[in-house]
């Protein structure tokens, strides 16, 4: 197994006066896809946030490539997938400037060379975006949205890319094309943490599933399978490993 | 063009140009932040530091751009650490500022509001040669701040938390966005006024986003409406005696209806563009397939 690229140590956290981590420990090794699992309000969006340091943690320790995540400056190894179902702000832009902002972190003072102008259309090239390259973001469909925010954090080639919910809003197709550039991404060594509701088209790409309950570690260890009614999309996946006598959530249809 | 002979005229038309094209390009990140109307908020507290010239007896422009950006850094800190009240914070500050600039007025030897009226609609005759100086210096820092630090600035106007996992100083960037927004409101103080000066940083970029796809040609467009309107308007109001600041606000919403109605066919005639280069993969009517597959399947 590869050197620790996330560490966090018995990390908690409040939002207010409401405790959201209650001591987490989570280690993701070089080359590993961990998906974070677990039902709103469960902490996975506040764990994988405080990782790149966009929640104040109030206890524990968290390390990122080895360096405590207070005094980590090397931020280009990092491509971020936030929470978003739009790309697009107050003003019009391409995908292309839209990408190109993940690229900043490679400049020096924000002045783009022919090697990242290359960059940004390959990130384009790996979403299968490129022909859209010069088309307003307004123009776009929830997935094709969610392509270029992966686009933009590709854009920096990062080491780690962290993503927080990526398949949320997303039609079918795009799922695929997102299942695959995350494929190609991990056969040239990428290491990965996404926040997930549910496995879905990504499945067969996760190592580990780590699953938060009140924010708390439930489970870590191999993905839980989904069999027969449960692998139907659309399922709220209960794990077999909850806790005892506590009710499964129960929010299908006829379940 | 005879009104070229006189210099006060010369004085009033580079002010205008500099304003046409400072207040659109600051102005284009405030509309991306969704922030239209700081520049609003800028202008009341600039009347304390109006009034505050005035009392003593220093330069009103300078000690306006002083007031304003330390306003406009307050604000920027209440956005960080208020952000529970922050909007009854800043109307205390909008407000505050207001009745600071009417209280220093009327407490300086022989002041009254009758001053600050040429300060809150604009004066293009009265600009000075020293306000020619201090709105050129002006000028050149925020055009330096918003075309040098573009790509940086859109980063941060565009996703914020995004720009800040790149690695990106955001505060020191949002606190420069603020300045710069702050010393614009002081360059269009002598033109349009302090009342009027959002109108400008914020309609000429709202009528170019009816024409533009991306964020570069919506900075070029804003910024050729904004130079046209100012020129516009200042020589209208130098053959009509209309005031200036009132008729460039005027010119630049009725720019924006133009532009408006001529954008709804330009619309139409891109999205069938955009059907007709898709003609397989995008139908636009809907097609139902003749067998199930995987999408179809409904989670129970």
């Amino acid at each position: 197994m590869g050197e620790p690229v996330i560490s966090m140590r018995q990390v908690t956290a409040e939002l207010g006066s409401r405790p959201v981590l209650r001591g987490i420990d989570l280690t993701v090794h070089r080359g590993e896809v961990v998906a974070l699992l677990g039902a709103n309000g469960s902490g996975k969006s506040t764990a994988v946030r405080s990782v790149i340091g966009q929640v104040p943690v109030s206890g524990g320790t968290i390390e990122l490539f080895g360096t405590p995540r207070r005094s980590f400056r090397d931020w280009a190894r990092v491509g971020y997938v936030p929470q978003r179902t739009t790309a697009a702000g107050g003003v019009p832009a391409t995908v292309t400037e839209i990408v190109s902002a993940g690229r900043l972190s490679r400049t020096r003072f924000g002045v783009f060379r022919r090697a990242d102008h290359a960059a940004v259309r390959r990130a384009l090239d790996l979403v299968g975006m490129a022909d859209r390259a010069k088309d307003s973001v307004n123009a776009l469909s929830g997935g094709q949205h969610q392509r270029v925010l992966i686009a933009r954090a590709l854009a920096a080639e990062p080491e780690l890319l962290i993503m927080d919910e990526p398949m949320a809003g997303v039609d079918l197709a795009s799922q695929e094309v997102l299942a695959a550039t995350l494929r190609e991404q991990v056969a040239q060594g990428a290491t990965v943490l996404l926040v997930l509701h549910e496995l879905g088209p990504l499945e067969p790409l996760i190592d580990r599933a780590v699953v938060l309950r009140d924010g708390c570690v439930l489970h870590d260890g191999p993905p839980p399978k989904a069999v027969g009614q449960h692998a139907l999309p659309g399922h709220d996946h209960v794990h077999p490993h909850d806790a005892t006598g506590a009710d499964p959530i129960r929010t299908g249809l006829l379940s | 063009m005879d009104l070229l002979n006189y210099a006060f005229m010369q004085r009033a038309l580079l002010a205008a140009v500099l304003v046409g094209i400072t207040a659109p390009a600051v102005g284009i990140y405030l509309v991306q932040r969704r922030q239209a109307l700081m520049g609003d908020g800028i202008g009341h507290v600039a009347m304390t530091g109006v009034g505050l010239g005035f009392l003593l007896s220093t330069s009103p422009v300078w000690m306006a751009t002083l007031v304003s950006v330390l306003g406009a850094v307050l604000m920027e800190l209440i956005r960080w650490y208020g952000r529970t009240r922050g909007d009854i914070a800043l109307a205390m500050l909008f407000y505050g500022g207001m009745a600071g600039g009417v209280m220093f007025i009327n407490l300086a030897p022989g002041g009254s509001n009758a001053n600050l009226t040429s300060y809150l609609f604009g004066s293009l005759s009265t600009v000075s040669q020293s306000d020619v100086v201090a709105i050129c210096l002006l000028a050149a820092f925020v055009v330096l701040v918003t075309l040098g630090l573009r790509r940086q600035l859109f980063a941060v106007s565009q996703d914020e938390e995004f720009a800040r996992v790149t690695g990106l100083p955001v505060r020191a960037l949002n606190l420069l966005t603020a300045v710069t927004a702050a010393v614009t409101v002081t360059v269009a103080m002598r033109v349009v006024g302090l009342l009027l000066v959002s109108a400008l940083m914020v309609v000429p970029v709202a009528a170019a986003q009816q024409l533009s796809r991306s964020f570069a040609a919506t900075f070029a467009i804003a910024v050729a409406i904004g130079v046209s309107v100012t020129i516009g308007g200042t020589i209208t109001s130098y053959y009509q005696d209309v005031p200036p600041g009132a008729t460039i606000v005027l010119l630049t919403i009725a720019a924006f209806i133009v532009l408006t109605a001529l954008a709804t066919p330009l619309a139409r005639r891109r999205a069938r563009a955009l059907a007709a280069s898709r003609p397989a993969g995008d139908p636009a009517e809907c097609v139902i397939p003749a067998s199930r597959g995987a999408g179809d399947e409904v989670g129970v």
